[in-house]
């Protein structure tokens, strides 16, 4: 019965692009509720930036600021840790910072614009632990040519006081400068740049 | 049986294929009559998931999908929800305990040479159900909101980071924000509580049905369908129920027990069930000083730190590693081309190469809860080749391998 006066033929067309068109269709729906889950207005405005009072930061020590939910760690120098940078050059994955891991303007030696006065985010480039401070000079769990620095405790990077990436650690890269500029000496607004602002 | 109750099974029967579905997946599912403590694994996993669901839909009543407020909500089901520390106990163990028994099963399967033709799909839909059982536990282990929770699917997530190009979009995508954050949290919690559990019911389903289509295989690894009696029922099978439903119930029993154990008198099983650090409320600017995840993941875990990054695709070495140790399980039915399914009849070679690859695991499993000292690395880097050698022995053993003779009717 059913094969009477059937024209294959059209019956075959009919159901490809039946087929078709309903599938284009189910794509085309899908995308409203994928691109729901991306971040929401609100969201993106929590990406404003942070003013940072570093009136009172002594030297060596660490402060965290929260930006976009990420912690920004602002540090004192002193000199000789400074002067100590520039020792490390060999040991170091990316010592020149050629990597796009900072603004145009901390591209330099320490990595800063003040160079008494390091920005990092404080987010390993590996799985994004978050590393701690250690400044202590030669600690024997990093060795006694440790110059001061930053340890992830989850995977075993090593960064120096500039975030500089140790070679053969996980972690792939330095560790990311955020945009930052001063609005006076003891104040620092992080998020933006001279020139984003 | 009484009349009455007769006519209304008759009249229901008349309406939906009750009497017909009992028949062909209980009263009159032959199984093989020699099943042995191995095959308790399967219908356990069953329990424990009705066990999560219950329990699952309890603890929705009291908790809040909030990063402000998830935490403490999970404090409040603990000390004044009446019951409420059963409900969440039973719940936390069920999830490393559902592990156990899956793993457990999964090399029941390997023993018997359970994934080999015609039961290549059962294998496949299996593995489809671990790896949504793993997408399951991890999503649901960020929603207490405690350290561990915030900085093991801070890491997971950003494993997606490191896939080329897509990378940074994908992850930013499943997070919904720039960290992992509220929205993280109640997409997982949608996500845990609904999306995947009714994936994971219709898997088992499918998985179940495959399995009666073809029929269980047994530690002999022969099929008992090869020899029917007149009445065309095979002699070496008996009816799942009441047989197996009763030897099973057995098995519940002591599986209770055990379970039930736990959870009275240490739920935190020395922090391999519950983390300590997951007591400490989520804290997006400090890191514990050492994370790692629930012990059921220990294992991939060890694998990815054990790969270094490579130039150009950085870290990704480590994900694709671990992503690979994972998806070669699909392949097993292909890998191992052995006619021979039981353990009991193959070579001196495949028995070692299969007892080798279980220490593997559970090495692997070690050393993911260690620390990455520098030795431990090196250790995780000789098992991870381990681990992917016993794939490619079992390809090579399996071509032309001198097995026993396969018995005609089971043992």
């Amino acid at each position: 019965m059913a094969e009477q006066g059937v024209n294959r033929t059209r019956r075959r067309f009919l159901t490809a692009t039946a087929s078709t068109v309903g599938g284009a269709g189910c794509v085309v729906g899908a995308i409203p509720f994928l691109l729901s889950m991306q971040p929401s207005t609100k969201a993106q405005a929590a990406g404003a930036p942070v003013e940072a009072d570093i009136g009172k930061l002594e030297m060596g020590q660490l402060l965290i600021f929260e930006w976009r939910g990420k912690p920004v760690w602002v540090v004192r120098r002193d000199p000789k840790s400074l002067a100590a940078l520039s020792t490390l050059d060999d040991t170091l994955a990316d010592p020149g910072s050629e990597r796009d891991q900072q603004p145009a303007y901390a591209r330099n030696e320490y990595r800063s614009i003040n160079p008494e006065i390091m920005v990092l985010v404080g987010i390993c480039t590996h799985l994004g632990c978050s590393p701690k401070y250690r400044p202590d000079l030669a600690a024997a769990d990093l060795g006694a040519d440790w110059q001061g620095g930053f340890f992830c405790p989850c995977h075993g990077s090593k960064f120096d006081l500039a975030g500089r990436v140790y070679a053969g650690v996980p972690a792939p890269s330095n560790l990311i400068v955020p945009p930052h500029k001063y609005l006076s000496d003891s104040r620092i607004l992080i998020g933006v740049d001279e020139e984003t602002a | 049986m009484g009349t009455r109750t007769s006519n209304l099974a008759n009249w229901i029967d008349a309406r939906f294929p009750m009497t017909k579905m009992w028949e062909e997946h209980l009263s009159k599912y032959y199984a093989p009559r020699n099943f042995n403590f191995w095959y308790f694994f399967g219908s356990l996993a069953l329990l424990v998931l009705v066990l999560q669901i219950i329990t699952g839909i309890f603890l929705t009543m009291h908790y809040k999908p909030d990063g402000e407020r998830a935490f403490a909500s999970v404090e409040y089901i603990m000390r004044d929800v009446p019951w409420g520390w059963l409900m969440r106990y039973m719940h936390s163990t069920g999830s490393s305990m559902f592990f156990i028994v899956v793993y457990l099963h999964m090399f029941r399967a390997l023993m018997y040479g359970s994934y080999k033709r015609p039961r290549e799909l059962i294998w496949l839909f299996g593995m489809v159900i671990y790896v949504c059982l793993m997408a399951e536990a991890f999503m649901g282990y960020l929603l207490p909101w405690g350290q561990m929770s915030y900085w093991g699917a801070q890491v997971i997530i950003n494993l997606f980071d490191t896939v080329p190009i897509i990378g940074p979009d994908l992850s930013l995508w499943i997070r919904g924000d720039y960290v992992v954050a509220d929205a993280t949290l109640n997409r997982f919690f949608a996500l845990h509580v609904a999306a995947v559990p009714l994936v994971l019911l219709g898997l088992v389903v499918m998985h179940i049905l495959a399995l009666h289509e073809v029929g269980s295989n047994n530690p002999d690894g022969i099929e008992i369908k090869k020899h029917k009696g007149a009445d065309g029922i095979p002699v070496d099978g008996i009816p799942f129920h009441p047989y197996y439903t009763v030897k099973d119930l057995v098995g519940v029993g002591v599986f209770l027990i055990i379970f039930m154990a736990i959870v009275f008198y240490a739920p935190e099983l020395g922090g391999l069930f519950l983390e300590h650090d997951n007591f400490v409320p989520a804290n997006p600017l400090v890191t514990p000083e050492h994370i790692k995840p629930v012990w059921y993941f220990t294992p991939y875990y060890a694998i990815l730190r054990a790969i270094p990054p490579i130039p150009l695709v950085d870290q990704f070495s480590g994900v694709f590693v671990m992503g690979a140790a994972i998806v070669v399980l699909f392949f097993l039915p292909w890998i191992d081309r052995n006619e021979v399914r039981s353990v009991r009849y193959r070579s001196t070679a495949f028995k070692l190469n299969l007892a080798m690859f279980a220490i593997t695991f559970v090495v692997l499993a070690y050393l993911g809860m260690s620390p990455a000292e520098p030795v431990l690395v090196l250790l995780a880097q000789l098992f991870t080749a381990l681990y992917f050698l016993f794939f490619i022995f079992l390809y090579i053993i399996s071509k032309n391998e001198t097995t026993k003779p396969v018995p005609d009717r089971v043992t």
